[in-house]
C-alpha cells in the first residue's frame, strides 16, 4: 500500500508527460495550413518543402514552447499563492497582478514603442522587466492595503478585486486613446494570446522560468510547511512573514514573466495546481513539477483548440481558457465554505 | 402575538428608532439644490463655454435660430439629465441590493449585471449592426437579468450562503466568464472598439431619445422600489425578522430583483458601463439618514444623481477637450471606498 502510494505520483509526473508530446505532436499538424505527419516528420529532420519548414519553425514551434513555458510559469505561480495564502481560490488573476502586469505592458506599448521602431528584440526584451515592475508593484500595493495586523484570506482577494477595478479603469482610460490598431493589439493581449510570437520571445522569458521553477521546488519543505497553517509553522521554528514574502515575490515573479510574453490569461493559476493537488497530493516536491506539466498541457491545449475550432480566424488563448476555468471555479467556490 | 414576532417587531423599533427623519429632509432639500446648480454647471462648460444667461434663456426661452441655443437644447441638456437620472437609476438598484442581500459589497457592476448587458450588446453589434437604440436597450435588459440571475444562482448555491466575499467572487468570476465570450465575439467580428467606446463613453451619446426610452421604463423600477422600500427595510434587518414579521419574503426579493434589472438595465442600456455610483452612495446615504429604507432610496436617489452629474463634468474638463470615460472618475472614487469596505472584510452594513 505505501509503495503503491509511493509509485503513483511518478507515474502522474509521466502520464502528464506522454500526454504532452501527444498534443505536441498533433498540434503541430493543425492550424489555418494542415501539415501532415510525415511532412511534419521530414521537416523535423531536415527534409521538408520550404513552406513547411517556414510553418513549422518560424510560427509554430516558438508559440507552442512559449505555451509550454507559459503554462509551467503560471500554473507554479498559482500553487505558490495558494499554499501561502492557505487559500484554494487564489489565482494571480482574480488577485489583480495580472492586470498590475497588464497596466504596465500597455503603458509600455503606449508611451515607449512608438518611439522605440526598429528596436523590436530590444523590446521583447524590456517588456519583461516592465510585466515584473507592474506586477511586483500591484502585489506590493494588495500586500500593504490587506495588511491590517497580519494578512486574512478574505481581505487578500477582496483587496485584490478593488485594485484589479482601479487598474482596469485606468487601462481603458489609456486604451481608448489607442490608434485602432493598437488598440486591437492591446485588446488581444490583455485577453490572452500568445500567437505571432517568435524566437526571441523565447529567448525572452526560457531563462526566468528555467531559474524560477528549480528555485520554488528548493523551497518546497518550505511551503508544505506554510500550508498547514501559521501556528504549526510558528511552533517549527519558520519565520513565517520573511518566507512569505520571498515567495510571494517567486509567485508574482513567474506570473509576471509568463504574462508578458502570454497576457492577461486569467484561471489557469488556479485551475492546474488544483487538479494536480488532486492527482499527486499536497506534498510540494510532487505537486509543483505535477502542477508546472499540468499547466503546460492545459495551454497547449487549450491553444491548439483555439486556432482550430473557428479556423481560419483565431480566438484567443486567454478566452479559451476563461470560458473552461471560470465553471471550474464557480464549482470550487460552491463547494468550499 | 408570539414571543418570536414580539423580537422582530422590536428590532423594527429599534431600527426606526436609529432612522433619522429630519438628516433625510434635509438631505433631500439641500442635494436638490446641489443637483440644479450642477445641472446647471454641467450645461455650461464644454467645448464651447456658455454664460449661465444664455443657459438660462434657452431653456425657458428658446430660439431655434441660435447655434449656442441649439447646443444647449440638443447636445447639454440631454447629457445633463441623463447623467442625472442613470446615477440615481444606479444609486436606488445598489441600495435595494444591498438592503435585500445585506450584503456591503453589493453593487450593480460587480454582479454579473454590467458584463450580461455587455454580451447582449456585443451579440447586438456583431449580428445587427445598424440596430436601433431601442432594441440595444432590450438587448441589454436581457443580458442584464441573465447575468444578475446567474451570480444570484451560484452565489445561494454555495455552501455556507450568500457571504460578501462569495458575492463577490461569484459576481467577478461570472464576469469574467461572460465578459471572456464578449471579447471571442468582438475579436472575431472585429467590433471591440466600437464596444469599448459604447461602455466607457455611454453619456457622450445621450440624446433625447434615449431619454425617452429610459424615464418610463425606469420610472416602473423607482415606484416599485419605493413600494417596497417598507419591505427592504424589514428585510435588511435579517430573514428571521422578517419572517417574524409575517414578510412574503420571496415576493418581496422577486419584485426586488425585478426592480434592480429595470433601474439597472436601463442605465447600462444608455450610458454603458458606469461602476461603484451603486457601491458608494447608499453606504454614504446611510451614514446620512439611518436605516430606513423609505428614506434610504429617494436620499440615494438625488445623491447618486449629483455624483454622476459632477463625475461626467470632471470627466469633460479633466483633459478637455478629450473625454476621459466617465467610469474612470467614478472607479476613481469607488475603488478606495470599496478597499476600505475590503478592511472591513465586507461588514460595512449597519
Amino acid at each position: 500500500m505505501k509503495q503503491a502510494l509511493k509509485k503513483r505520483p511518478i507515474a502522474v509526473l509521466a502520464i502528464l508527460l506522454l500526454a504532452i508530446v501527444v498534443v505536441f505532436l498533433v498540434s503541430l499538424q493543425t492550424g489555418a495550413i494542415r501539415i501532415s505527419p510525415d511532412a511534419v516528420a521530414k521537416t523535423l529532420f531536415g527534409y521538408g518543402s520550404a513552406r513547411d519548414e517556414l510553418v513549422l519553425f518560424q510560427f509554430r514551434l516558438p508559440r507552442m514552447v512559449i505555451a509550454l513555458l507559459v503554462g509551467a510559469g503560471l500554473a507554479v505561480s498559482g500553487a505558490i499563492l495558494q499554499s501561502i495564502s492557505q487559500n484554494e481560490l487564489a489565482d494571480p488573476g482574480i488577485l489583480g497582478i495580472n492586470t498590475g502586469a497588464g497596466l504596465a505592458v500597455v503603458l509600455f506599448i503606449f508611451f515607449v514603442q512608438g518611439s522605440l521602431t526598429g528596436l523590436g528584440s530590444a523590446n521583447l526584451l524590456v517588456m519583461p522587466l516592465f510585466a515584473l515592475s507592474g506586477a511586483l508593484l500591484a502585489a506590493f500595493l494588495i500586500y500593504i492595503l490587506a495588511w491590517k495586523k497580519g494578512i486574512t484570506p478574505v481581505r487578500l482577494v477582496l483587496v485584490g478585486i478593488g485594485l484589479n477595478a482601479a487598474f482596469s479603469a485606468l487601462l481603458i482610460v489609456i486604451q481608448l486613446r489607442m490608434e485602432p490598431n493598437d488598440f486591437m493589439q492591446a485588446t488581444i493581449w490583455l485577453t490572452g494570446n500568445i500567437w505571432g510570437t517568435t524566437w526571441p520571445h523565447v529567448w525572452a522569458v526560457l531563462p526566468w522560468i528555467i531559474l524560477l521553477i528549480p528555485i520554488t521546488l528548493f523551497k518546497a519543505r518550505t511551503l508544505n510547511v506554510l500550508q498547514i497553517g501559521t501556528q504549526s509553522a510558528v511552533s517549527l521554528g519558520v519565520p513565517i512573514e520573511k518566507e512569505r514574502r520571498t515567495l510571494l515575490v517567486l509567485a508574482v515573479s513567474l506570473a509576471a514573466v509568463s504574462v508578458a510574453v502570454g497576457g492577461g490569461i486569467s484561471f489557469l493559476g488556479l485551475v492546474a495546481p488544483h487538479i494536480a493537488r488532486r492527482l499527486v497530493g499536497p506534498k510540494h516536491q510532487v505537486l509543483i513539477p505535477a502542477a508546472a506539466l499540468m499547466g503546460a498541457l492545459i495551454l497547449l491545449t487549450a491553444d491548439m483548440i483555439g486556432r482550430n475550432i473557428l479556423a481560419p480566424s483565431e480566438i484567443p488563448v486567454g478566452i479559451v481558457i476563461a470560458i473552461l476555468g471560470a465553471p471550474y471555479f464557480l464549482y470550487l467556490l460552491m463547494k468550499t465554505r | 402575538m408570539s414571543t418570536h414576532a414580539k423580537e422582530a417587531q422590536q428590532d423594527l423599533e429599534k431600527a426606526k428608532a436609529r432612522s433619522k427623519p429630519l438628516a433625510a429632509v434635509s438631505v433631500l432639500v439641500i442635494g436638490l439644490g446641489f443637483l440644479v446648480f450642477a445641472l446647471v454647471l454641467s450645461i455650461s462648460y464644454g467645448a464651447a463655454q456658455i454664460d449661465f444667461k444664455t443657459v438660462w434663456q434657452a431653456v425657458f426661452s428658446f430660439e431655434p435660430g441660435l447655434t449656442e441655443h441649439q447646443i444647449i437644447q440638443e447636445i447639454r441638456l440631454p447629457r445633463a439629465l441623463g447623467a442625472a437620472l442613470v446615477g440615481s437609476f444606479l444609486a436606488v438598484s445598489g441600495a435595494i441590493m444591498q438592503g435585500m442581500t445585506r450584503n456591503a459589497l453589493a453593487e450593480p457592476s460587480i454582479m454579473g449585471v454590467m458584463d450580461g448587458a455587455a454580451l447582449a450588446i456585443a451579440i447586438m453589434f456583431a449580428f445587427a449592426a445598424h440596430v436601433s437604440g431601442f432594441h440595444l436597450m432590450v438587448a441589454s435588459f436581457i443580458g442584464a437579468g441573465a447575468g444578475a440571475a446567474f451570480v444570484f444562482a451560484i452565489g445561494s448555491l454555495a455552501r455556507g450562503g450568500l457571504t460578501p466575499a462569495k458575492l463577490a467572487l461569484a459576481g467577478v468570476t461570472v464576469g469574467a466568464f461572460l465578459s471572456a465570450i464578449s471579447s471571442g465575439i468582438a475579436i472575431h467580428f472585429d467590433v471591440a472598439q466600437d464596444i469599448s467606446f459604447w461602455f466607457a463613453g455611454g453619456l457622450s451619446g445621450m440624446n433625447w431619445t434615449n431619454i425617452k426610452l429610459i424615464v418610463p421604463v425606469a420610472m416602473i423600477g423607482l415606484l416599485l422600489a419605493l413600494a417596497l422600500s417598507k419591505s427592504v427595510t424589514v428585510l435588511s434587518l435579517g430573514e428571521d425578522v422578517a419572517r417574524g414579521l409575517g414578510q412574503r419574503i420571496f415576493l418581496v426579493k422577486t419584485l426586488g430583483v425585478v426592480a434592480v434589472l429595470l433601474l439597472t438595465g436601463a442605465g447600462v442600456a444608455v450610458a454603458g458601463s458606469i461602476g461603484f455610483v451603486g457601491l458608494v452612495i447608499p453606504h454614504i446615504t446611510r451614514g446620512l439618514v439611518g436605516v430606513d429604507y423609505r428614506y434610504i432610496i429617494p436620499c440615494s436617489a438625488v445623491l447618486g444623481a449629483l455624483l454622476l452629474v459632477l463625475a461626467d463634468l470632471a470627466a469633460r474638463l479633466v483633459n478637455a477637450p478629450y473625454e476621459t470615460p466617465v467610469g474612470a472618475m467614478t472607479a476613481l472614487i469607488g475603488v478606495p471606498f470599496f478597499l476600505y469596505l475590503a478592511r472591513r472584510e465586507g461588514r460595512g452594513l449597519s
